[in-house]
């Protein structure tokens, strides 16, 4: 952003404050995550920067506390992982198949009521989460699906769907309708018109839903607090419990995997996004 | 001529327009279809158990249940200032003595003793007299009870046991505002050091207010650097407000815990440019304070992005056309371009607005004891008091109000402007 030579003075000092502006605010966003690695290889026990880390000291450094993640005593995080993922991916494929269906319905122009439902839908994104966790409790705790894995999914199918449906919508809206008109004239039944021609083309919106899914439910700890028992641990749970107690770098170091994994889903949502928009801009 | 000859008909005679309906008809059936499964999931595992919330709120029907005869018997105690007749002591006394032979007059005890403080210690009394086969049945009830304990013979007790009556109550979203049913039945305030439900109502505002405003201040400029800049840099800027918005949140939660503590790297800071003394750093977590900062980055990325898709969309054209017009850049700004952002910002208020409302980890974790909000107050009644009922009634309310909060924003700028991504 260079400024044209005949800028006056006051507008130029107004500039280079608002640059300062933004790069603090930047910096605000973004170090709080670059903490957390170089102190999770802290070879100490504390929170803080040693001197050895700030002297680079190679002994000041270890990866004890990954050691502790993978193989510690008593470990509730190879628990905790595999349930977080597994309800993680029960949930983003509930969320996909309700939630696409449901928007391919919304998108239709014959949708009836279709302010109302479309409210209805969404609302699980716009009630605070902690009053969703209540209403979901009493649900589960009434269907005996309490502490299940069973009901932790169907829990996150429904934080998860509002995802899907608004993604795949977007996606819709910009879809052109002849493509499956002309597959019907030529003879395609609806669902081989879906599968080979709707899906491909709104298949970006989809995933990229799908991964907002993903997210939410391999994050979600307010509702999950209320309905887990102690066989249904997740990462989040885990994370809590020990940020509660006390913070140890073992957390640390779970916290950098964590931000990994959000880097490659950054990554991918990022990838989806441009294909999708260069997949709508041929159609229109 | 007649008017069917003006019809058109299809190719296997049916007129036109009953076979356009048709197919609308069929259409419109098919589009429900497809919305139906998650409609009806929802409706079943998420809006039913709201409105059931509803129903716990309000439930008083233990007492109802209880006491029939009681309550049947009151209908004819006219003068409630005095003692009650006869027949309203027998009805109670036949209802209590049922309880006592099912071990249901414990829950009694505990429920009128809410009502009325003091309650617990009577009843236990009369129960010990109905074991050991004290009490006369074909004497005056009236005189026996009154005889066990003055507080028989107060009539106030008697009055807490008929307000008991009705099967719904609000009490509990009057317990939620710091007032409660007086003895005469009229609305009164809890006493002033007691009120501690309205400081969390007001402090969740001004916590949600002040990081949405915060929010908005350091969300604009960025979201205007991020419009205005060419692709190849925004794009890279783009991340440090994606990479937050994808991480867990209690990573970002853990971080701040780590710069706030009081050897953190914060206050190591403030030391080192002298702004705190080493041996005095200040408390920045446990408090207020340590609220705002994390609450604020962590919803900063909600203010940035609607912000963004709708600067995105404004020329820079018209800034330029403003300012060959003569508006100096300020005046630009405010009148032309400033103007259009207003869907972003509304967006985006709404959006952190809602969920900072409603917040719960991260005040939990970093605010302390005043720096929790009502969700936390609500938590702390589902899982440590069980008191279930008024939970629900304090989650009711919050939701009333983040329901109110959308309409209006509905009504001002239309929430078809939320995007994501």
């Amino acid at each position: 952003m260079a400024l044209p030579s005949y800028t006056e003075t006051r507008y130029r000092i107004w500039h280079y404050i608002y640059i300062a502006i933004c790069t603090f605010v930047f910096f605000f966003l973004i170090a709080p995550l670059f903490v957390i690695f170089p102190l999770s290889f802290n070879a100490e026990e504390f929170l803080v920067f040693s001197e050895g880390m700030k002297n680079l000291d190679p002994d000041a450094f270890s990866l004890r506390w990954y050691k502790d993640m993978v193989y510690g005593t008593k470990n509730p995080w190879g628990l905790a992982a595999k349930n977080s993922f597994i309800i993680a991916i029960f949930a983003t494929i509930g969320s996909i198949i309700l939630g696409t269906l449901a928007a391919l319905g919304l998108s239709s122009r014959h949708m009836p009521y279709k302010g109302l439902i479309m409210a209805t839908l969404i609302s699980p994104m716009i009630v605070p989460l902690i009053i969703s966790g209540v209403a979901i409790f009493f649900f589960m705790a009434k269907a005996g699906l309490a502490a299940t894995h069973t009901g932790i999914v169907l829990a996150h199918i429904i934080l998860g769907t509002p995802f899907v449906v608004i993604t795949v919508t977007a996606t819709l809206s910009g879809f052109d309708h002849s493509v499956t008109r002309a597959a019907a004239s030529l003879g395609s039944n609806p669902v081989n018109t879906f599968m080979k021609i709707t899906l491909p083309l709104i298949l970006p919106g989809v995933i990229s839903g799908g991964l907002f899914a993903f997210v939410t439910s391999f994050d979600e700890v307010v509702v999950v607090l209320f309905l887990a028992g102690l066989e249904n641990t997740t990462i989040p749970i885990q994370m809590w419990t020990g940020l509660r107690e006390q913070l140890s770098p073992t957390i640390l170091a779970v916290a950098t995997c964590l931000i990994l994994l959000s880097t490659l889903i950054l990554v991918s949502a990022e990838l989806l996004r441009r294909r999708s928009e260069r997949l709508r801009g041929i159609n229109r | 001529m007649s008017s069917e000859t003006k019809q058109i008909l299809t190719t296997d005679g049916i007129p036109l327009e009953v076979s356009l309906k048709k197919a609308e008809k069929k259409n419109k059936i098919k589009a429900f279809l497809l919305v139906a499964p998650l409609l009806l999931f929802l409706v079943i595992t998420y809006i039913f158990p709201i409105g059931d919330m509803f129903m716990r709120s309000v439930d008083d029907r233990m007492v109802t249940n209880m006491l029939p005869k009681t309550f049947k018997a009151m209908e004819n105690w006219e003068n409630l200032d005095e003692l009650p007749p006869e027949e309203v002591y027998r009805a109670f006394y036949e209802d209590y003595k049922l309880l006592a032979e099912n071990q249901q007059h414990g829950k009694l005890g505990q429920r009128l003793n809410k009502e009325k403080n003091g309650f617990n210690t009577i009843t236990k009394k009369l129960f010990r007299q109905i074991k050991r086969k004290k009490i006369d049945e074909s004497a005056s009830l009236k005189e026996q009870i009154n005889k066990l304990h003055k507080r028989w013979r107060n009539v106030e007790f008697w009055q807490a046991i008929k307000r008991t009556a009705p099967p719904y109550t609000a009490a509990k979203y009057l317990k939620g505002m710091d007032m409660y049913f007086a003895a005469d039945g009229s609305i009164a305030q809890v006493d002033e050091d007691r009120r501690i439900h309205r400081i969390l109502w007001l402090r969740t505002l001004e916590i949600a207010f002040f990081v949405t405003l915060f929010c908005f201040l350091m969300g604009y400029p960025i979201a205007h650097l991020l419009a205005t800049l060419p692709m190849k840099y925004s794009n890279l800027l783009m991340i440090c407000v994606l990479l937050p918005f994808w991480t867990s949140l209690l990573v970002r939660t853990a971080s701040w815990m780590i710069l706030l503590q009081q050897q953190g790297i914060v206050n190591d800071f403030f030391v080192m440019i002298g702004l705190v003394a080493d041996d005095n750093r200040p408390e920045m977590m446990y408090n207020k304070v340590g609220t705002y900062v994390a609450m604020t980055q962590i919803l900063l990325p909600f203010m940035v992005l609607p912000l963004y898709s709708v600067m995105k969309t404004i020329s820079p054209s018209l800034m330029r056309a403003g300012k060959s017009l003569g508006g100096t850049p300020f005046v630009a700004f405010w009148k032309v371009y400033f103007p259009l952002t207003i869907p972003g910002i509304g967006a985006g208020c709404l959006l952190v607005f809602i969920l900072a409302i409603g917040y719960y980890i991260t005040p939990a974790l970093v605010g302390g004891a005043s720096g929790t909000l009502i969700s936390n107050q609500i938590a702390f009644h589902m899982k440590t008091t069980l008191d279930w009922s008024f939970a629900s009634a304090m989650g009711l309310m919050l939701l009333t109000g983040v329901l109110v909060i959308y309409w209006i924003y509905n009504k001002l700028v239309g929430v078809d402007n939320i995007k994501l991504g």
